[in-house]
């Protein structure tokens, strides 16, 4: 008898293919661990039970020798910021509490159609506005590795399940960091590619111009496989390229080792707020990487450190747009007769704090008045940001730097404080600001055990470059 | 009058369009049931895009050249943010500081006198739902959400009612002619707001204030408006009061308004660049492309039918007015093209388009695609009659057999035998058996010398039209004067 806990994604899908394991015992082994486990560390929002019936079909497929998808059987998980058809879909928000998704994102329709079986829609922060899973109007997140500590967010459902082995993969969004930063909290690999790679069609809007669906795994070869999948024009969004998928799985053997990658290391990374620990580890990750044949160029990128002030600026603004549509109408329960009244009371009772508060700094943002000083502003500089990295990338392959500046934190412990908690994100949202594909891999632990993320930023559509180099970077780490 | 009346316009229109705006729906909703043509993007639900589409936005550059606008090369929407129960998303999708077109004008003539009122902008929109009030409930219907509008703003250029009614007329002519829409003023696909005040004598710049009158969906009610409005506004500032800052709502088609609400400074609509879809390039191409669609439009015709063809000013304009009679008209000239004096002929031409044809095709139903008629055909019965081969009566019937049967003018006169009697002997039959019938008239005669005429219709009708009227005449008189 196999050891279903130690099978990962590639082994799974070979066994299930070859008849050597069935889904549905592999599925319902994942259910059973997103019912206990995943109930402790409270990492979904919504387990589906039923999906072992998808898994028996797979199963049957198989038997009768009809083709199956690249996926058949693997059981995976899904934040519940994306539309499942049928399924509730909550964002993590009380208002949306009972919503049924009457249609299915993008993504997920391309993860079903290579017979991925998904089995629960994974907690995060509401409407993915968080950097610790704390603010989901469901419960916080615990970290599986140190259940007083948060995974991470805004994905945190996402990484906390994985981290735990609750499924082979899972699928995040990531907007200034929700991928990447959960991640590497929990010891995971986070990608967030290029913003239009992959469709936002179903993706629940928190900011439109960064929301980017990611993917959360075991290794970087298993990122690149399931990227391959979800990756492409979507005639549904309209800000997603025409450009050919690259296939990026195969193209992985093309780069055999860092030699002569050109590694930019911006010193503003390393000068402020940046823990010990993480310093040192990303640093050692960096003379490994010198080892091993990369070119090792410090650069100085000053504007990088307005990134985080331009984030929080623009993003609340489109969030206080993209919410609008939560008027207890259609959404939430209806607690007054007049439209005015209803609006108001509705909202304040069913949208969280960490909610209201962007919907409250966007609509100042663009407000008559400010919008000069802060929406236009900002925009100004984040087209400045982008052209900066932009010609920074003329000269080096990659960026690198740490994902965040410090180990996963103790529950509540920034909670009270969120000027504290938005600079979890100060590493992450530039490529998101740019529109840049960046990975987050592990690059070793603390002394108390708690993973360390490195992150890989490239130029625009390079993601078979910057995956190239994250496995050979991932492979020199764990070699040590 | 004492006050100069300064008048401003918006209209909204909805462009002919296979889909809504932003998703695949059908933008054909008119009278189906509520809520039957929604999807996920235009009902606004989480995770749904807008995708734009080209139909639409064509339609919109196309309105921008034929109004003479200066087209952005590079136009993107914006985000219009506002809570309204029949705004789905919680903002409209809009253009803000980059419409498609601006700077363009209106040019007509009015009391012999060509005026121009300018065009600020021509814009590309969403429509919203419908809100419906039954009893104490509002029901919302979102089948007209995200169906696409182009709204045109107007400088406030006005000066009178008459100058408002050629605009609004004009506006809706070239939207038809150029196919654009159906500008279907029942099924609100056409509609004002209107914002007027008055300028007292000697005052420089425009009036401190502004009254705002929206929703009008209909031209003769505009006009009523407008002339109330006036009076309203006169009687305040003759007491030397000043209207207020504000929306006024219809009451009834009379044209009386009602205060809806007080303005205090402007709207913060929050605008900022929709981020779900990107800036769009109007490329030199693609314009070219568009142009192909800038037909002539009425006014250019009409101008070009005087100058080049002579015709009477109101046979220009009644000609130019109608694409598909346009049509007809210059298919005619060109197969008229080798006729020597074509300026004779086009003014015939209208008069049978305008006469006869136009007879025909209202009594019987017949739109100018399914016309049998050809332009040849035409050309055809013209010159028989010039040259006295059938008479005008008989060129009538001709022209009703070919619209009925399709058969050439050519074959009818020949099948039928319907060519003119030159012929004395026969005429002189004629004559002799109108004679025979008529012994009284014959009597007469020699007290009332015009009886002659009522002899020379009995001779028309004796030869079924056929015989030559004025030879028959000639030969009466002979015998009688």
């Amino acid at each position: 008898m196999k050891d279903l806990s130690k099978i990962r994604l590639f082994e799974a899908i070979d066994l299930i293919k070859k008849q050597k394991l069935k889904s549905e015992e592999l599925v319902r082994y994942h259910l059973e661990l997103a019912n206990t486990k995943g109930k402790d560390l409270n990492a979904f929002i919504t387990v589906l039970d039923d999906s072992i019936e998808k898994a028996r079909e797979v199963d049957q497929k198989i038997q009768e020798g009809k083709k199956v998808g690249l996926l058949a059987g693997i059981p995976c998980t899904v934040k519940d910021i994306l539309m499942t058809k049928g399924i509730r879909t909550t964002a993590a928000s009380k208002i949306l509490k009972d919503f049924i998704a009457p249609y299915s994102a993008t993504v997920v329709e391309k993860l079903e159609e290579e017979g991925a079986v998904i089995i629960g829609k994974t907690n995060c922060d509401p409407f993915a506005y968080g950097a610790s899973g704390e603010n989901s109007g469901f419960g916080p997140t615990l970290n599986p590795i140190d259940n007083t500590r948060v995974p991470g967010g805004s994905s945190s459902g996402a990484a906390a399940s994985l981290a735990a082995g609750i499924g082979l993969f899972a699928i995040g969004t990531d907007t200034g960091g929700s991928v990447r930063q959960p991640a590497s909290l929990c010891g995971l690999v986070g990608l967030k590619v290029t913003y239009g790679r992959n469709s936002r069609y179903g993706l629940i809007a928190m900011a439109s111009s960064f929301d980017t669906p990611g993917i959360l795994s075991h290794t970087v070869r298993e990122a690149a496989f399931i990227e391959e999948i979800i990756a492409g024009k979507d005639s549904k969004d309209a800000t997603t390229y025409d450009l050919p998928v690259e296939n990026y799985f195969k193209k992985l053997n093309e780069i055999k080792n860092l030699d002569k990658v050109k590694v930019g290391v911006p010193k503003q990374y390393f000068e402020q707020g940046i823990t010990q620990d993480v310093k040192q580890a990303v640093q050692k990750t960096i003379t490994k990487m010198k080892k091993n044949g990369a070119e090792i160029i410090d650069v100085s990128l000053p504007i990088l450190k307005q990134g985080i002030s331009v984030y929080y600026i623009l993003v609340p603004s489109e969030i206080s747009s993209n919410m609008a549509r939560y008027d207890g109408i259609r959404f939430g329960r209806k607690e007054e007769d007049n439209y005015m009244q209803n609006l108001l009371k509705t909202r304040s009772k069913y949208l969280e704090p960490e909610v209201k508060r962007r919907i409250m700094l966007g609509t100042y943002a663009l407000s008559a008045g400010y919008a000069d000083e802060y929406y236009k502003h900002a925009s100004r500089v984040r087209v400045k940001i982008t052209r900066e990295i932009m010609e920074l990338f003329k000269e080096v392959d990659i960026l690198v730097g740490p994902t965040s500046p410090f180990v996963a934190f103790k529950l509540g412990e920034k909670s009270n404080d969120p000027l504290a908690m938005y600079l979890a994100d100060v590493y992450t949202v530039n490529a998101n600001i740019a529109g840049c594909p960046a990975i987050s891999i592990n690059c070793g632990y603390n002394k108390e055990g708690l993973p360390i993320g490195f992150q890989i930023m490239s130029e625009k559509f390079s993601e078979a470059k910057l995956l190239g180099i994250a496995a050979n970077t991932e492979k020199i780490i764990n070699e040590s | 009058m004492k006050y100069q009346p300064i008048i401003g316009f918006e209209v909204h229109l909805q462009p002919k369009t296979k889909s809504k705006m932003f998703c695949t729906c059908s933008a054909e909703y008119f009278g189906s049931q509520p809520n039957s043509h929604t999807c996920p993007t235009c009902l606004g639900l989480p995770g749904a895009l807008p995708v734009p589409n080209k139909e639409g936005l064509e339609k919109c550059i196309l309105l921008a050249l034929a109004l003479n606008c200066n087209i952005n090369k590079t136009t993107k929407f914006d985000r219009k943010n506002y809570f309204y129960p029949d705004l789905p998303k919680g903002y409209q999708i809009s253009q803000y500081d980059v419409p498609v077109g601006e700077k363009g004008f209106i040019e007509f003539d009015i009391d012999g006198d060509s005026r121009r009122i300018r065009i600020t902008r021509v814009h590309m929109e969403e429509d919203t739902g419908k809100s419906m009030y039954e009893r104490k409930k509002t029901l919302l219907d979102f089948n007209k959400s995200g169906v696409p509008l182009i709204e045109i703003v107007t400088e406030p250029d006005f000066v009178d009612v008459k100058e408002v009614d050629k605009f609004a007329k004009r506006l809706r002519q070239i939207v038809r002619y150029l196919g654009i829409g159906d500008a279907d003023m029942e099924k609100g696909q056409m509609r004002y707001e209107l914002n007027i005040s008055l300028k007292r004598p000697g005052e420089k710049g425009l009036p401190d204030y502004k009254v705002e009158v929206k929703n009008i969906a209909s031209i003769s009610v505009l006009k009523k408006i407008i002339v109330k409005e006036i009076k309203r506004q006169s009687k305040m500032l003759d007491k030397g009061e000043t209207p207020r800052q504000e929306t006024r709502g219809l009451r009834n088609m009379d044209g009386d308004t009602v205060s809806q609400r007080v303005k205090e400074g402007s709207d913060d609509y929050r605008y900022f660049p929709e981020p779900d879809i990107p800036p769009i390039f109007i490329s030199e191409e693609w314009l070219d492309d568009i142009k192909k669609d800038l037909i002539e439009l009425p006014q250019e015709k009409k101008d070009r039918y005087i100058k080049e063809y002579d015709l009477e000013p109101d046979s220009a304009e009644n000609i130019a007015r109608n694409k598909a009679r346009a049509s007809f008209f210059e298919a005619c000239l060109k197969s008229a093209s080798k006729v020597e004096d074509i300026n004779e002929y086009a003014q015939e031409i209208a008069n049978w388009i305008l006469g006869e044809l136009t007879r025909l095709k209202k009594k019987n139903d017949v739109l100018y695609k399914d016309l049998r008629v050809k332009p040849e055909d035409l050309l055809e019965l013209i010159s028989a009659i010039k040259t006295n081969k059938i008479t005008g009566t008989i060129a009538k019937n001709v022209l009703e057999q070919t619209f009925k049967t399709g058969k050439s003018v050519e074959t009818i006169i020949e099948d039928k035998d319907l060519e003119v009697v030159n012929d004395k002997e026969q005429i002189e039959e004629f004559i002799d058996k109108a004679i025979e019938d008529n012994p009284k008239v014959v009597k007469s005669l020699e007290k009332n010398p015009n009886a002659i005429q009522f002899l020379v219709g009995q001779v028309m009708r004796l030869s079924k039209g056929k015989a030559n009227p004025k030879l028959a005449e000639k030969m009466l008189k002979e015998k009688f004067l």
